[in-house]
């Protein structure tokens, strides 16, 4: 049994499985297939300052290997999620962690404000890559410019850990990283979905009510894989990893690319087991390479 | 309810009709499967099929509580439907179940309950009938197919209630779609059920809200979680947008935006 913990800023996490916004709900939707005091972290769904109805349905289209999402930030707003969630989440034994999103510098930052306020929240992750929202959204997270003007005003505004979610429909996602580290990120977590797009070529329509929206799932690995590397190459602070990952193996490989910790998300739908199977497979293969530590394999890929 | 995942292994295939089967799963190691209730469903994991990522929701067709069975009944019209119904006796498939709410089953004794279910859209009419059976209601059906060859398990129906069929060529029960049907006219019921394709359903709930009668409606959205975390599934409602896979499949039509 090697040693599984890590940390993120001052984010200590019994092992660097965690569940990524949106996928995962606001966890407790799991309590009946794991124990999620088990997991490193989880991440609830994105969080706006004020409700949100999201996206006209379909939101959903299954492709190769993967699905496109076009939700658009469907929540309940954060004073909901103060009031009616946070009592509920936060006496579990693990990282709860709230994935903020906003269209303008002044929604993350009063969003923010009123997560520092909740005492069991050790850390926001600040969404500046929703692609599937009009105004705001991925528009932060495209520039280092405006990604760094958003990052700054939180940090400002929020004292605890801050991870900034990059976007990966950009040119160099690197450079806003840097940005981001710059402007007083704690760790970066990459990716979000990449755009994409479906149709119905017989009734030739989109799949989509919004057109375009967001892919994730298996068939998302390889390029969020280079993009953790090219990142972590580029930046001081941990890098968190998503992006595809369905088993243990895959989340290994995000490990040696320079990962400090992973995220699951659409695998839970196909299996809400798999992050302990995750955490259970990354340990096993933490004794088979002769590992005690888990901080051994972080970044370690020979090339 | 608790949810459970495990896998379940087809103790019998059937071939209720062209294109459909009939998997009857049970437990691996002869515990008792979960309780389930009429209107709600699984995610059945579809393996060896590239084209398919998600699993695919199939309602509850029967529970067999004698023989601790459960019964899916499946229509194979893509890759996964088809990969599911290749599969054998004594398979494993990987299920999550029970999902979803449930239809009204709390009706007065001897009301006349009316279910109706069109295509596929039957499988979860037979669970449903056999409850409202046994709770005293006066139970019929209303089952419409294209043909013959797609009219299932009326064998089955039967023991629950009165069986009025259509199909679109007339080989079976009165010619035409299940809105024409003279039952509709002849008969007054105090509660309809649906499950279908959506202009049929649509098509029903009109006639009940122009009767003034209570209605339910099983919606078949797409989904991607099917317990209630992506928010992929939803149907925009009175409330707002609701998930279909765990605020339904079951909607009381008056919650829906369907008759504005
Ligand atoms: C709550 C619920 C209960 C269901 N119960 C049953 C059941 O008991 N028996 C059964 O056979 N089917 C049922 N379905 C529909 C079934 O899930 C789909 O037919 C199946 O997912 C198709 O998968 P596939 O890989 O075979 O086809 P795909 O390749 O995914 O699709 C084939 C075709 O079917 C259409 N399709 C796929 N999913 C749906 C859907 N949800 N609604 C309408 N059209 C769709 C696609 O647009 C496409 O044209 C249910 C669906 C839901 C949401
Ligand atoms: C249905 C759905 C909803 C999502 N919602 C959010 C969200 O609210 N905030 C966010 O930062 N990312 C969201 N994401 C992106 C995921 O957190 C993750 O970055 C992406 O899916 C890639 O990881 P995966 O391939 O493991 O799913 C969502 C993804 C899906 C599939
Ligand atoms: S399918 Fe995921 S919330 Fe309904």
């Amino acid at each position: 049994m090697a040693r599984l913990d890590v940390k993120i800023g001052n984010l200590e996490l019994k092992n660097p499985v965690m569940t990524a916004s949106g996928t995962f709900g606001y966890g407790i939707e799991f309590a009946d297939f794991i124990d999620l005091n088990r997991l490193g972290g989880f991440i609830v769904k994105g969080t706006t300052l004020k409700h949100r109805e999201g996206n006209p349905y379909p939101r959903m289209a299954e492709v190769p290997m993967g699905m496109l999402n076009a939700v658009g930030l469907q929540n309940k707003g954060i004073d909901y999620f103060a009031e009616n969630i946070y009592p509920e989440l936060k006496d579990f034994d693990t990282n709860v962690i709230i994935n903020v999103s906003g269209s303008t510098i002044e929604d993350y930052v009063a969003t923010a404000e009123k997560c520092n306020a909740l005492e069991n929240i050790p850390a926001i992750e600040l969404n500046i890559s929703c692609p599937n929202v009009k105004e705001g959204g991925m528009a932060f997270g495209t520039s280092t410019k405006s990604a760094e003007d958003v990052v700054s005003a939180v940090r400002k505004a929020y004292d605890k850990t801050l991870i900034v979610k990059l976007s990966p429909n950009v040119s160099d996602i690197a450079s806003i990283a840097k940005a981001a580290e710059a402007a007083g990120a704690d760790s970066v977590s990459l990716i979000n979905t990449l755009l994409g797009m479906a149709v119905d070529a017989e009734k030739r329509t989109p799949l989509l009510s919004t057109v375009t929206g967001g892919m994730s799932g298996a068939a998302v690995k390889p390029i969020a894989l280079r993009m953790v590397w090219q990142v972590f190459n580029a930046v001081k602070i941990p890098v968190i990893g998503l992006g595809g990952i369905m088993n243990a193996t895959d989340a290994i490989e995000f490990l040696l690319c320079g990962a400090t910790g992973v995220q699951l998300g659409t695998a839970n739908f196909i299996d809400p087991q798999i992050t302990v199977k995750v955490i259970d497979g990354i340990n096993e293969y933490l004794d088979r390479q002769g590992c005690k530590d888990v901080n051994e394999i972080i970044g370690a890929l020979k090339v | 309810m608790k949810k459970s995942i495990q896998d379940l292994r087809i103790v019998s295939k059937e071939y209720p009709g062209n294109n459909y089967v009939l998997l009857k799963m049970t437990t691996t190691d002869g515990s008792l499967l979960p309780e389930m209730l009429p209107g709600q469903f699984a995610e059945l994991k579809v393996d060896e099929s590239p084209s398919t990522f998600l699993r695919r929701p199939i309602s509850i067709n029967y529970v067999d509580k004698d023989n601790n069975h459960v019964w899916f009944l499946i229509q194979m019209i893509g890759d996964g439907t088809k990969k599911l119904g290749s599969l054998n006796e004594g398979d494993l498939i990987s299920v999550i179940l029970p999902l979803g709410n449930t239809f009204t089953t709390d009706l007065t004794q001897g009301s006349k309950a009316l279910l109706v279910g069109g295509g596929v859209g039957t499988a979860p009419m037979l669970y449903l009938g056999a409850a409202l059976k046994a709770k005293g209601v006066n139970v019929s059906f209303l089952l419409g197919a294209r043909n013959i060859d797609a009219l299932l398990q009326l064998e089955d129906f039967r023991q629950y209630g009165n069986v009025h069929t259509t199909t679109e060529d007339g080989s079976h029960g009165e010619k035409g779609f299940i809105t024409n049907h003279s039952v509709l006219n002849d008969e007054k019921f105090d509660y309809i059920f649906t499950c279908g394709p959506k202009p049929m359903m649509m098509a029903i709930a009109k006639y009940a809200a122009d009767k003034k009668i209570e209605c339910e409606v099983s919606l078949e959205n797409k989904m991607a979680c099917g317990f209630g975390v992506c928010l992929c599934c939803v149907e925009n409602t009175k409330e707002g947008h609701k998930c279909v896979c765990s605020d339904g499949p079951v909607f009381n039509l008056k919650k829906l935006l369907w008759q504005d």
